[in-house]
């Protein structure tokens, strides 16, 4: 009996070391730095360095870190308000990433069928190329894009010599080239989870459809894409939570009218060199981005939970 | 004289005996070939109205195959297939008047019992009052009312078995195709079922069509049974013909127990015809007369239970009579299993069963006892090698 209760008392010391791991990894790289930014944010540009005042200096002891904190303001969430540049990034960053979204999945979502109905031989290597540009830095097949679309690149060449267009179609430094550089970076993102759960799903099911009088298209809307669901969401948001943030891509495809709050970030950060305005954009990002992930989370949850 | 027949009569049911009455489901020459594999060869046969079919197989006889011809998942390589007189061909399965019970009962997980059994319904636009009415009526005949609201994942084996015929049976289809219906169910919930299965074929006349490997099962639940192999039809006839009479040693060995026995035609009369045991030397009168020519090699196929048993030796020159020795005994509650050794070898014996109908016995059988064997002349078959 003691025995019995011995074991799993022992196993609970090593599991929660095992727990604890995870836990500390992200309390030293997400959280401590997040709490940082979230610091900085709340300090005032100043002509030093670093570039903010008041910079906590522990050599001045308990006095100077209460003096510290009564310097401290949210002056800079207030300025993101005021200055509409701001919440006009905010907002086109996530509609330009809901947009690509949507476009990455009405093409991503029959590659990821095609794939899952393959012959079963043909899956690993279908899988492959799919991976296969992670191979190359993103940064180098963003740039690629550039050759691509830009006026005398290679897609307005080619259309010329199909004589489908007279003169060249201005695509780079626009919202298309940077729907374009997403939808193509994010792909794999959608493709994988959404292999994964249409790979999964019982072909009987779709005889069993087929034999109670539902005409094969009809089967697909009625079995296929509501028990792939699953894998839509988490590919949607596995594509949506990233672009929201992108800063190479807009900075590289897009326009100078391209507004999107990675971008702004940057200039914040580097041109105006200031730190604690771009810290609390960051931080307000990050506020952005937590609804889309709880929700993920949650239904990740869900479907976890139904299958167990 | 009293009237026999091969085994008991289940219902007075059997259009096969009448070459006048159409048949309702007709495989003509039908062959399927999966690239160089055979699954179906030249196969032809006939299943009547309110039938319930049965057909028993190994594991890649052609079974299957020839059932998702007929459901319209797999297009025969040559041949026809008509279905109440409509030749299938070209008929794609959402427009084919059967419907199927899955092996892995496909039940749609994203939604429930209810919308499951509706599902088929759903599809012929029926009003939605009808609908209700027949899902109900569904519920109600696979006693799964209470379970209407639930999803597959939330059912048990035997639940989601009932749901899965339910969901067939709701469009009441020309014919019910059940592909192994039963074989994920234990025993205890499979026998139940197969009676279940029979009274609600009687009750709603519709023709049954079941593929199984189970023998007990074929023979309890069908009308006929067809025994494939290799892609071939072997033996297409009632559960009591194929076991009292099959027609080949390959029937005789697949459905239940059989002694074969290698024997020689020594004698052919009118009366029967008489062999020899070409091992062992002893004698077999047997009522039935044979194609084989004298001297020919036959086998004689005798099920254990019609062999009996007793102590002691056989009386000089008695046919039907064999000399053996214990070697083996099963006690298996209900029957006993005795192999007697009858020549030199050890693998030559012969298996007796008689059924415990005391709990205690006198004077006990047991290993080492010499025994004899006996059995009368109509007990056996003579099947040509």
């Amino acid at each position: 009996m003691s025995e019995q209760t011995a074991t799993p008392a022992k196993r609970t010391i090593g599991g929660k070391l095992l727990i604890a791991m995870p836990y500390l990894w992200l309390l030293v790289f997400f959280l401590a730095p997040f709490l940082i930014v979230f610091k900085i944010s709340l300090s005032q540009i100043a002509v030093s360095i670093p570039p903010y005042s008041p910079a906590i200096d522990l050599a001045e002891g308990w006095q100077g870190l209460v003096e510290a904190f009564r310097e401290f303001s949210f002056e800079n969430y207030i300025w993101l308000t005021e200055d509409a540049l701001y919440w006009k990034s905010y907002v086109s960053s996530v509609v330009i990433a809901a947009i690509s979204t949507l476009f990455t999945l009405l093409i991503g979502y029959p590659i990821a069928y095609g794939m899952a109905r393959s012959p079963q031989a043909w899956r690993p290597t279908l899988l492959m190329l799919v991976i296969l540009p992670f191979w190359t830095s993103f940064l180098i097949r963003v740039y690629a894009w550039i050759g691509i679309l830009k006026n005398e690149g290679l897609l307005n060449q080619f259309l010329m010599m199909l004589g489908l267009i007279d003169e060249p179609l201005v695509i780079l430094n626009t919202n298309i080239a940077v729907y374009i550089g997403i939808v193509y970076s994010y792909l794999p993102f959608l493709v994988l989870p959404l292999y994964a759960s249409l790979e999964r799903l019982d072909g009987s099911l779709l005889e069993a459809a087929e034999d109670l009088g539902c005409p094969p298209w009809k089967a697909f809307w009625k079995i296929t894409v509501p028990l792939s669901l699953p894998g839509v969401i988490a590919g949607c948001f596995l594509v949506f939570i990233p672009a929201v943030g992108e800063f190479v891509i807009p900075d590289l495809l897009g326009g100078s009218n391209t507004l999107m709050i990675g971008k702004t970030l940057w200039v914040e950060f580097f041109n105006n060199r200031d730190w604690p305005v771009s810290s609390a954009v960051a931080v307000i990002l990050l506020m952005i981005l937590v609804i889309p992930i709880v929700l993920f989370q949650n239904q990740q949850q869900k479907m976890s939970e139904k299958e167990g | 004289m009293a009237k026999k027949s091969i085994g008991p009569v289940r219902r007075e049911f059997v259009p096969w005996e009448n070459s006048d009455h159409p048949p309702f489901i007709e495989f003509r020459n039908v062959t399927k070939k999966f690239g160089e594999f055979v699954a179906v060869r030249n196969l032809s046969l006939k299943i009547y109205e309110k039938e319930f079919f049965a057909l028993l197989g190994g594991s890649g006889c052609g079974k299957t195959t020839l059932m998702r011809m007929l459901a319209g998942f797999e297009t025969p390589t040559s041949g026809q297939i008509f279905l109440d007189g409509q030749d299938l061909a070209g008929i794609p399965p959402y427009r084919r008047p059967s419907n199927m019970m899955f092996q892995s009962y496909a039940l749609f997980p994203h939604m429930n019992v209810e919308k499951n059994i509706a599902f088929g319904l759903k599809q012929d636009s029926m009003p939605a009052q009808d609908i209700e009415a027949r899902v109900s009526e569904m519920l109600r005949l696979t006693k799964l009312e209470q379970f209407a609201q639930r999803k597959p994942h939330q059912l048990s084996g035997g639940q989601r078995q009932r749901v899965a015929l339910a969901r067939s049976l709701a469009k009441r289809p020309k014919v019910l195709l059940l592909d192994e219906p039963l074989g994920a169910l234990d025993r205890k919930l499979r026998e139940e079922t197969q009676f279940e299965l029979m009274n609600l074929q009687e009750e709603l006349e519709m023709t049954f069509l079941i593929v199984t490997h189970d023998q007990e099962e074929a023979m309890t639940v069908a009308d006929r049974i067809a025994v494939m192999d290799k892609g071939e039809l072997v033996q297409v006839a009632t559960p009591a013909e194929i076991y009292e009479a099959p027609n080949s040693k390959f029937v005789a060995d697949f459905i239940g127990d059989v002694n074969l026995i290698e024997a020689k035609v020594t004698e052919k009369s009118d009366a029967g015809t008489r062999l020899v045991s070409v091992v062992d030397g002893f004698v077999i009168d047997s009522e039935q007369e044979t194609e084989a020519g004298l001297g020919e090699t036959v086998w004689y196929a005798i099920r254990p239970e019609k062999v009996r048993i007793a102590q002691g030796r056989r009386e000089e020159g008695q046919v039907n009579q064999i000399d053996g020795l214990v070697w083996d005994i099963a006690y298996l509650g209900d029957v006993s299993c005795i192999h007697s050794k009858v020549g030199e070898d050890d693998h030559d014996t012969i298996r007796a069963t008689f059924a415990n109908i005391s709990r205690m016995v006198e004077n006990p059988i047991t290993w080492d006892d010499e025994v004899v064997l006996s059995f009368d002349r109509d007990a056996g078959v003579i099947l040509k090698g």
